[in-house]
């Protein structure tokens, strides 16, 4: 089976190569899984990859990640854009050739409107994105192909957030008439127009002819099927199907399909801007005793259970808050002296236990919140009762569907929960988001009050000196997990599989990203 | 002159001892009760009979095959499968014979009471256990357990007995209910009413011990039911949550992804499925037959 994988490993290094030898060829209609079915149609309103698979072909964004250079970014409907020397004014020049769908001409006014409701959504728009683009203090329109932000404070990570595949663009008149209207229907500027969304089945879309690049998209046309079932996609793509799943398929999956489908698969693998997080919720006892969140962290032993949980889930790498590997992330010699990450896991244990001996809860017995989803949930949760049995705490093991999850998650009807870190990019201000106080940051699902990490947070934040930055996540991250109120367990793997006639899709550290489909052909 | 009376002896027939005589006449049953008593034995000294904790990982034994140190192998995380074959055991009958009691005692009080009043009482009664019947058993358990969720008291989920007890309840209140209906003519029933005793007290200590042969023969066919759905469930995420070691669960999971290479992760706890099922079964029916008069004959 190692031998099948490595061979997928090799087909998939030798992707580009064999890309950019070849010519993209016109026509075809791309047939894709999506394991999940999105829940809106408005990008503003969600933070599932099953919303972008989805949408993101019909829509533009202002500027988007550049996967071939990431984590640079490269404009998308902004032709060129210039930064003031004090960091506090952004002046888009917009392309001018760009239509709507329903033939409509596209203007500044369109992004002044779209990010207007971002930041300050009408009564009844739901917008998860208002605090990131909180900084902006005005926008403004000189002429229809010119947008201007002018920030009430710098901020170093504004260009990645205008770069988000959530931003998605929408016409100013619909807007104007219905702020509902992207949630009720599908129109934007992108490469392929709706055709139709079969609930529960599918949604298709074909070719926008009048796409402002010339020559794109190559597709006539993508459908994306919605399986549910691992089993039933694995199936799908063997029997050709379906083409892609551009999400993650397990290391055993993976397996399967090298075996089953041999040359004709594509592997593609990345680490993963997704992590595994521990939350304690800080409103329960004992949780709010900072001796027993240490010592539950303490006992986990990352560096073995990466090993082995590395071949049966797609749980693969030890880390800080911030991406193994990713520019700031906090090196392994550093990373191994927080609690908990420490490699001498007999004594991170003796510690453990005599921690909880002082706090008083020796014989520590609670319950732990979970998802149903197997990948990489199911694994993380049986993981980590083992480990915490083994300094005789005694979990019971409570598995949710994702709403009851996320609802017990959000109201904070739990004591200790396997939560999750969604990042679309790299950037330390989005990805410490979560750890800040709760009343600032309700996603903080440990509900924990900590004036110090905010502080630290704003400061880093505000920074405009990479070393200066640099040393601020550092005390924010040692802070975070000597206190841990959310401890990472592991970090994700991605493992992407495709069909050898998808050709000009591009892998990246992010499910979120590089879902517009422009550049992808089929080579048949 | 005297007379002495003939001494008359009497060659009673000889008794069998209860357990020999259902030996003799219900070989297979015999079998099928030897199968359910070791497996409650190893239920219940199952941390004495397994060699391995069921819970604890072992990632540098992971998808062992079956040998010495791992009678039945390992799974994807190193468990030793012969432990957790052995641990389900304890989960599989915790969960079978409280389902089944709950939903056979419910269903047994539900039919006598039923019978018993008659009218109106009753025509309900059967109109309710109509609809209920109208749904197959996995499906009607398959919503109970979505509607409640989980409710977890003692590492035993009372959700879970309750939705595999539900469907269960209006079988055995028809079976309970046709039987009750003859006892209700009966001259003790009369006199007892006639005596004045209240409601209850006529149901439960006059009626009710008239039913116990057909309700025990179903509780414990029902057992083997309740088994079969606690497994159904567990399969299909509905039941027991890992890491505790569930027969259905331990066919579910990475058990789909690695069967292919290592078949012995879903071999064994499908056997042991297979055997409780099929013991309970075959227990269940000899039973029937050592009851029933009419197969004496």
């Amino acid at each position: 089976m190692k031998k099948l994988a490595f061979i997928g490993l090799v087909a998939a290094l030798a992707l580009p190569a064999t890309t950019n030898a070849q010519a993209p060829k016109k026509g075809g209609t791309l047939v894709y899984a999506i394991s999940a079915e999105t829940p809106t149609y408005d990008c503003s309103a969600t933070d599932t990859y099953a919303g972008l698979h989805f949408l993101a072909p019909f829509y533009s964004t202002l500027l988007k990640f550049d996967l071939a250079k990431y984590p640079g970014v490269m404009g998308d409907l902004a032709e060129s854009w210039t930064i003031s020397d004090d960091k506090k004014t952004y002046t888009f020049k917009l392309r001018q050739n760009v239509t709507w769908h329903d033939g409509s001409p596209f203007s500044s006014a369109d992004i002044k409107a779209t990010y207007d409701r971002l930041r300050n959504p009408p009564t009844g728009v739901v917008s998860t994105r208002r605090a990131t683009f909180a900084d902006i203090a005005s926008i403004d329109t000189p002429d229809a192909n010119t947008v201007v932000f002018k920030l009430s404070a710098v901020n170093p990570a504004m260009l990645e957030h205008f770069a988000s595949p959530w931003n998605c663009v929408y016409s100013a008149a619909k807007l104007k008439d219905d702020p509902q209207f992207p949630a009720k229907q599908v129109m934007g500027t992108g490469a392929f127009k709706f055709v139709e969304h079969v609930k529960g089945s599918h949604v298709a879309g074909a070719r926008n002819d009048k796409y402002f690049l010339p020559d794109r998209p190559y597709l006539d046309g993508f459908k994306g099927v919605f399986i549910l079932q691992p089993a039933a996609m694995l199936n799908a793509l063997q029997g050709g199907q379906v083409m892609a799943e551009f999400r993650s398929v397990s290391p055993a999956e993976r397996d399967r399909l090298v075996q089953g489908m041999g040359d004709k698969l594509r592997i593609e693998e990345s680490s993963w801007t997704l992590n595994i997080l521990i939350a304690f919720n800080t409103e329960k006892k004992p949780f709010d005793d900072v001796r027993v969140r240490r010592a539950l962290s303490l006992a986990l032993d990352r560096w073995g259970g990466s090993v082995g949980l590395s071949r049966t889930s797609t749980l693969r790498q030890v880390g800080g808050l911030l991406r193994p590997g990713s520019p700031m992330a906090t090196p392994e010699a550093d990373l191994v002296k927080f609690p908990g990450f420490g490699k001498d896991i007999t004594a991170n244990r003796a510690e453990a236990r005599k921690l909880l001996a002082e706090a008083g809860v020796p014989n520590l017995k609670f319950e732990l919140v979970n998802r149903t989803i197997a990948q990489p949930y199911t694994p993380a949760g049986i993981y980590v009762v083992d480990q915490w049995r083994q300094i005789g705490v005694e979990v019971q093991h409570k598995q949710m569907e994702t709403s009851p999850y996320l609802a017990a998650l959000n109201a904070g009807n739990y004591e200790v929960a396997i939560d999750f870190s969604n990042l679309f990019m790299d950037e330390p201000s989005l990805a410490l988001a979560k750890y800040v106080s709760f009343d600032k940051a309700p996603e903080n699902r440990s509900r924990a009050i900590d004036r110090e990490l905010d502080s630290l947070y704003e400061k880093q934040n505000r920074s405009t000196s990479d070393a200066e930055r640099l040393g601020f996540l550092r005390q924010f991250e040692a802070r975070m997990l000597n206190q841990a109120y959310q401890v990472p367990l592991l970090w994700w793997h991605r493992i992407v599989p495709t069909n050898k006639i998808v050709m000009g899709w591009q892998m990246s550290p992010s499910h979120n990203l590089g879902q517009d489909l422009v550049n992808v052909w089929l080579n048949q | 002159m005297t007379t002495t009376a003939p001494v008359i002896t009497y060659a009673l027939p000889k008794r069998r001892h209860p357990v020999v005589a259902f030996t003799v006449a219900q070989p297979l049953g015999a079998i099928a009760f030897v199968v359910i008593v070791v497996m409650i034995g190893a239920g219940i000294f199952a941390p004495w009979v397994a060699p391995y904790d069921p819970v604890a990982l072992d990632f540098g034994a992971m998808l062992a095959p079956p040998s010495f140190e791992h009678w039945f192998g390992t799974d994807a995380f190193g468990r030793d499968i012969f432990s957790r074959v052995i641990y389900g055991a304890r989960t599989a009958l915790t969960i079978g014979f409280l389902s089944s009691f709950v939903g056979c005692t419910l269903g047994a009080a539900l039919g006598v009471a039923s019978a018993y009043f008659g009218g109106r009482i009753d025509l309900v009664t059967q109109g309710f256990v109509d609809v209920i019947l109208s749904f197959p058993l996995i499906v009607l358990a398959l919503v109970v357990v979505a509607m409640l969720g989980k409710f977890v008291v003692g590492g035993v989920d009372l959700n879970l007995i309750l939705a595999i007890a539900i469907p269960i309840l209006p079988k055995v209140e028809r079976v309970i209910r046709a039987a009750a209906l003859s006892v209700r003519e009966m001259p003790y029933v009369d006199a007892a009413r006639a005596a004045g005793y209240s409601n209850m007290r006529i149901i439960f200590r006059h009626m009710s011990p008239n039913v116990a042969a057909p309700y025990l023969i179903m509780l414990t066919a029902y057992i083997a039911q309740a088994i079969l759905l606690e497994a159904s469930l567990s399969f299909l995420g509905l039941g027991v949550t890992e890491p505790t070691p569930a027969w259905g669960l331990m066919l579910s999971g990475n058990a789909s992804d690695f069967y292919r290479e290592a078949p012995w992760m879903i071999l064994f706890p499908g056997l042991a499925i297979s055997f409780a099922v099929f013991a309970f079964n075959l227990f269940g029916d000899s039973l029937r037959d050592w009851f029933d008069p009419r197969f004496k004959t």
